[in-house]
This record gives structure tokens, sequence and C-alpha cells, in this order.
């Protein structure tokens, strides 16, 4: 307790009453002498609090998704979508290197922390995994030594919500949202979140991925274990 | 509870993990007493910035004052006892403001204003009384940016109590050619479903690696094999994974150096002085910064991991830090930093970051079979299957010096014995020597 909340002094001043003066009342108890520090603040301060994060205003809002207005618009949104629902399909049937092979030579699966990250290198991430990574963690799933994976699990992923937000000759930009639940020894867990693809199409007319963005929505809370296979 | 007679020189029992009785105890007198890590000055860089914090059993707030300090205080308002803050960080403005009756307290703690403070006249409750201001931890210090708080006016000062497992922020910082670090505002929080004993007891324990993390260490090792045979050289952390499938030898070869107060050392090099271009440039920039001498020490150090017991596991190469905040006697949160050498080449930034990424993520491929070996082991210790854990690997075998106990094999268990040394001195004397 510092010297100046105990040296006695004023009785406690009344803020006032009712509550709304109460809130642009300048109402403050000054400590004195060696204060340690704050004593120069004078002014109750119910200014908005900063917001955590970003503000859901500077995220943008989110672009809506090409209409088809032509036959080749359907097709691609179709194509896009057998595509997605394909990959969820591998990941359940613990398909990995089909699964890997969605994957185009320079794709990346990124998993950030935050929606605020841009980049898939240069800040810590919860995946961040070129094909050379994949096949690190494919093979280690696949050992029979991979302790973590002996209990029983399976997971389950629903995707939905595909919007093609834009589509040139060679890539398509493609948003969707997902919902895993994941099943390990005796007990469920959820994750919920938003996927963003880069597709490119090959020179064999086929569709893959360049990134795959995964922001899950529980990022940042605590993870009850680990997880150990791309969502 | 005599404690003592759960803990023989080569071996425990169970209940020191399983035990509720004995985990409120290491509460109150570890915990709560002795200096426990709050976070790094970074976390909190502007005035009215905070960050929630728990110490033992105890909702704690680390906050900066308009000085330049960092103040921790109780997150509890005196008036009826709601938490001041309800986020895990954020900033507070000028002064906390209950959001129950808007009692408001300067950032330091002291009572601000007190809405129709005339009701209080002739009470109990006047200006004089410190029962009006949020109370403060007993202690608060800082060792090179990082921030400790005791809630025990008693006890050794922080220095003394870090003793030698200082290192650990010496030799983060001493990386950098300005002598400080930077925290990465990225936290990862982990639960264990097990005893905080278990992190603090495997973080030296070099006989497990090659079991526990035989799958990844093997998967990496044999990309990094077939990168090396295509392109002649592989990034170094296709190393970081591999060197986990070193052989049990090659792991018996690594020394632990175990100090008083349960703290301890893994040496053992991490590879990270390469000849590239990156690494010249920053090994320049610390000569040029401390002198070739003073260089060359902080960059030959031989550490893997420095432990502060009973919470924090540093790993000062790769500027990453976990710390633990125990929630029951099988259940421990984890909260894993990364740290920015200020003044360094990006590159080196990154190259740890791919460790942080691969060993300390939520999506780690090494950690992942840790926990659940001590899942696994928890649930085994609830068992009635046997009553005693041994620690009887090299027992006897060891060379104490001066209190401080050296390994002469990488996989003794002298790190386990030297714990269980400073946690009997602890829940008995009410402090380790």
């Amino acid at each position: 307790m510092s010297k100046a909340a105990s040296t006695g002094g004023p009785a406690i001043p009344s803020a006032g009453p009712d509550f709304e003066h109460l809130l642009a009342q300048e109402v403050v108890i000054e400590p004195k002498g060696d204060a340690r520090t704050g004593a120069q603040a004078v002014e109750p301060d119910h200014k908005p609090r900063a917001v955590q994060g970003l503000a859901p205003a500077a995220r943008g809002l989110p672009a809506r998704g090409v209409v088809a207005r032509s036959a080749a618009q359907a097709e691609l949104q179709r194509e896009v979508e057998q595509l997605l629902y394909l990959q969820a399909e591998l990941l359940d049937g613990k398909h990995w290197q089909a699964w890997m092979d969605l994957f185009d030579d320079q794709g990346v699966y990124w998993m950030p922390v935050t929606t605020e990250q841009t980049e898939w290198e240069g800040s810590p991430s919860i995946f961040a995994e070129d094909k050379l990574m994949m096949e690190i963690r494919k093979g280690r799933v696949s050992h029979p030594n991979a302790w973590s994976q002996v209990p029983m699990w399976e997971t389950n992923h629903i995707v939905s919500h595909v919007a093609v937000e834009s589509a040139s000759e060679g890539q398509v930009q493609v948003r969707s949202r997902f919902h895993m639940m994941e099943l390990r020894r005796d007990t469920v867990r959820h994750f919920g979140g938003r996927y963003q693809h880069t597709l490119v199409r090959g020179s064999d007319g086929v569709l893959r991925i360049r990134l795959q963005r995964v922001d899950l929505f529980n990022s940042q809370a605590p993870f009850d274990y680990v997880l150990q296979i791309w969502v | 509870m005599n404690v003592e007679q759960f803990v023989e020189p080569d071996r425990v029992h169970r209940r020191v993990y399983t035990d509720q009785a004995i985990f409120d105890a290491e509460m109150e007198k570890i915990w709560e007493r002795t200096w426990v890590y709050c976070g790094h000055e970074s976390q909190v860089p502007a005035t009215g910035d905070y960050y929630a914090v728990t110490i033992g059993r105890q909702p704690m707030i680390m906050v900066r004052q308009a000085d330049r300090s960092v103040q921790v205080l109780y997150n509890r308002c005196p008036h009826r006892g709601v938490q001041l803050v309800g986020n895990l960080k954020g900033n507070v403005g000028s002064a906390f403001v209950c959001s129950y009756h808007a009692w408001s307290f300067h950032l330091d703690g002291n009572v601000r204003a007190i809405p129709l403070a005339k009701g209080y006249e002739g009470t109990r409750m006047s200006r004089d009384n410190p029962d009006c201001s949020m109370k403060h931890a007993a202690r608060v210090d800082s060792y090179r940016g990082f921030v400790f708080a005791s809630l025990s006016a008693d006890g050794p000062p922080l220095k003394e109590f870090l003793g030698e497992a200082r290192i650990a922020f010496d030799d983060m910082c001493d990386r950098s050619p300005v002598g400080e670090v930077e925290v990465v505002p990225i936290c990862h929080r982990v639960m264990q479903h097990s005893n905080w004993k278990f992190f603090m007891e495997n973080q030296l324990d070099s006989l497990h690696p090659s079991v526990t993390h035989q799958s990844t260490g093997i998967s990496a090792g044999k990309v990094e094999k077939r990168l090396k045979a295509e392109r002649g050289s592989a990034p170094l952390y296709y190393h970081y994974l591999s060197t986990f499938a070193s052989s049990f030898e090659q792991w018996d070869a690594v020394q632990t150096i175990n100090f008083p107060r349960g703290h301890g050392i893994l040496k053992a090099y991490m590879g990270l002085r390469p000849k590239d271009p990156d690494t010249m440039e920053h090994e320049a920039m610390l000569v040029q910064a401390y002198g070739p001498e003073k260089a060359e020490e902080y960059l030959s150090r031989s550490i893997h991991h420095v432990l502060v017991y009973p919470y924090l596991s540093v790993q000062s190469p790769l500027q990453q830090l976990r710390c633990l905040r125990p929630v029951g006697p099988d259940k421990t949160l984890s909260e894993i930093w990364h740290f920015r050498l200020k003044g360094a080449p990006e590159a080196i930034y990154r190259r740890s970051l791919w460790y942080y990424n691969l060993v300390n993520s939520p999506a780690t491929m090494i950690n992942a079979d840790d926990l659940e070996n001590w899942t696994k082991g928890q649930w085994g210790l609830q068992s009635n299957g046997g009553d005693w854990v041994s620690f009887h690997r090299w027992y006897g075998d060891d060379r104490v010096e001066n209190g401080v106990t050296y390994s002469n094999h990488g996989t003794s268990e002298a790190v386990m014995r030297n714990q269980f040394r400073a946690w009997t001195q602890y829940l008995t004397e009410g402090g380790a020597k």
C-alpha cells in the first residue's frame, strides 16, 4: 500500500447524486507525496477502451460470391465445391497422400493464429507447411510409434458457404466455412472457422490448391491437447 | 501434512502427483510465496496496458504505470470483490473502473473515486483505510525485462531466487546486439492433463526424446536426407526435428547441471552456428557490440533448456519460453511465448520461429507425444498398480560441487532428484535453500 493512501486526509468525496453525473464529474482522490504513479491522471476516463484485435469494420465486408451468369461460371462454382468436398472426404478418410496431391507443387497449408496475419512466414502460426513439411507430418502420423495417434481418433468435416470471390484465367479465390468434429479417445472436440483457398489451374486443366488459409474461430483459446492433422 | 514421507532420495510416492491436499500445499507454500513469472515488460508497452496473470490460485493483473514501471495487482475490487478486468489483456486507460458500482482506481491500485462517497461517512471505509484500494503483490521485480512477482514480503530477492538460472535471460538477451528482447505478441496456450511436475521433469529428461519423438524424428530425417542428396543441403529446421531421433548414446552424452531451488540446465549445442551469411551477419553484430571475446562467450554457450523451478522452461538460444500455470493436481495450463532479439537480423528471428512453430505450436509434431505420455502418466499414477515413482537412473553417480549437481550422464535422473530436494524444502521449511 502506498504511503499516500494511508496518511489520512479528506474523506472520500461524494461523486454526486446520480450515475450520469458521476460519469461526467471529476471525482478524484489525490494521492499525495510519493505516490508511485498515476496521481497525475485526474480525469475519470470513461472513453471507449481500445478494441481488442481488429475492429470488425477493419476486416472489411466479405465479398459477395460470384453469381453464375453463364454456364462457365456455374460450372466453376460446382468444380470448386466438389474440390472442397473431396478435400473434406480425404481428410476424414485419412488419405494423406491423396490429400497432399490436391496441392500444387508450391502449395502451402497455413493456419495463422490471428486474422490480422497476412503472410504465412515470419510470424507464429499453428500450421505453416509446404509440401515437404506435409510429407514429414504424413510420415509421422503414419508411423506405428506416433504415440499421440494410438488412441482412437476420427474427424468429420462439414464445408459450406462456398463463395467464389474472384476468378481469372489461371487463379480462383474462394471463401468457405468449415466445422470439424474430432473424436479423440473418448471425447469430441469442435473446431470451426473459415477457409480461404487460392486455387490455380495446372497445364493439365486440373484445379489445385496453391494456398489454403485456415482461420480457426477458436485459435486463441487454450488448446485442450494439440492438433495433429490438417483441419 | 508431513510430505517427507512421500519423498525419498531415489523415489517419490505417487501421491505427490495426484493428491489435492498436496496440490493445495504447493500453491500455498511455493507459488503463492516465491517469485512467479508474470510476463515480459513488452507485453504491456503503453500506460494502462494490462495482462491478466494467475499466480498460484490468485488472479492478478500486470499493468503498465504512467511512470513506465510495471505493477502487479490483485484482480479484485475492494468494494464487493468483483474482478476489475474481464479479459486476458487490454488497456484500461488511466484507471481501473469496476463494472459493478464504478469504484475507480489509479493504475497503481490506489482508490481514485467512489460514487456517492457520502454514504461512507462514519464507516470504516474512509480514505485512510487501505482496504479501499486494490491490493498489490507484496513484491514486484524484473530481470532484463522479465517481470516477476511474489505474493509474500518474505523470502530472497529475485536475483537470489533465480540464482544461476539467470543465465536463461542473460543468454536470450545477450544474443541481441542491444542486449534486449521483445515479446512476439501471440501466446499459445495448451492445457496439459497432468500434474505440473511431469512437464518440469520431462524438460531435462534426455532419455525420452528418441523414444517419445521417434516418429517425427525419423520422418523428418528421411526428408532431410533426401534434400541433402538432391540439393546439397537442407534448412536447419529439418534438423531441429530429426535431432529428436538421436540415439540413446548421443543423448546420454548431454550433461545436466542441477542448481539449488530445483533450477537446472540441459546442455547441448543446437547447431545454431552454421556459416551462412545471416549467421555471419549476426555474429559480426555481436562482435561489434560486445567485442570478440564476449561475443564468442555468448554465442558458444551450450544450452538447450534452462528451467526456473517450478514453472518455467526457457529455450534461450531460440528465444522460446514456456510457463506453467497449475490448475489442479491433474491439470496444468502452459503459456508459450516467443521473443525477438532487438536489432538482430530478421533471418535469425525466422530461424528460431521455425522451431517455435514446429515444437511449440498447438499443432506441434513434438509435444503432442509428450502430452500423450503425461496424460497416461497421470492416469497410471492415479491407479493402485504401484505406489512409487523411480528416479534410480545413475543414482550415486552424479558429481556435487558447492550444492550444484552435475550429471556424468545426460540420462541421469539427477534432475528429478534435485527437483524433489527443492520441493521438499519448499513444503517443509517454507523456502528452498
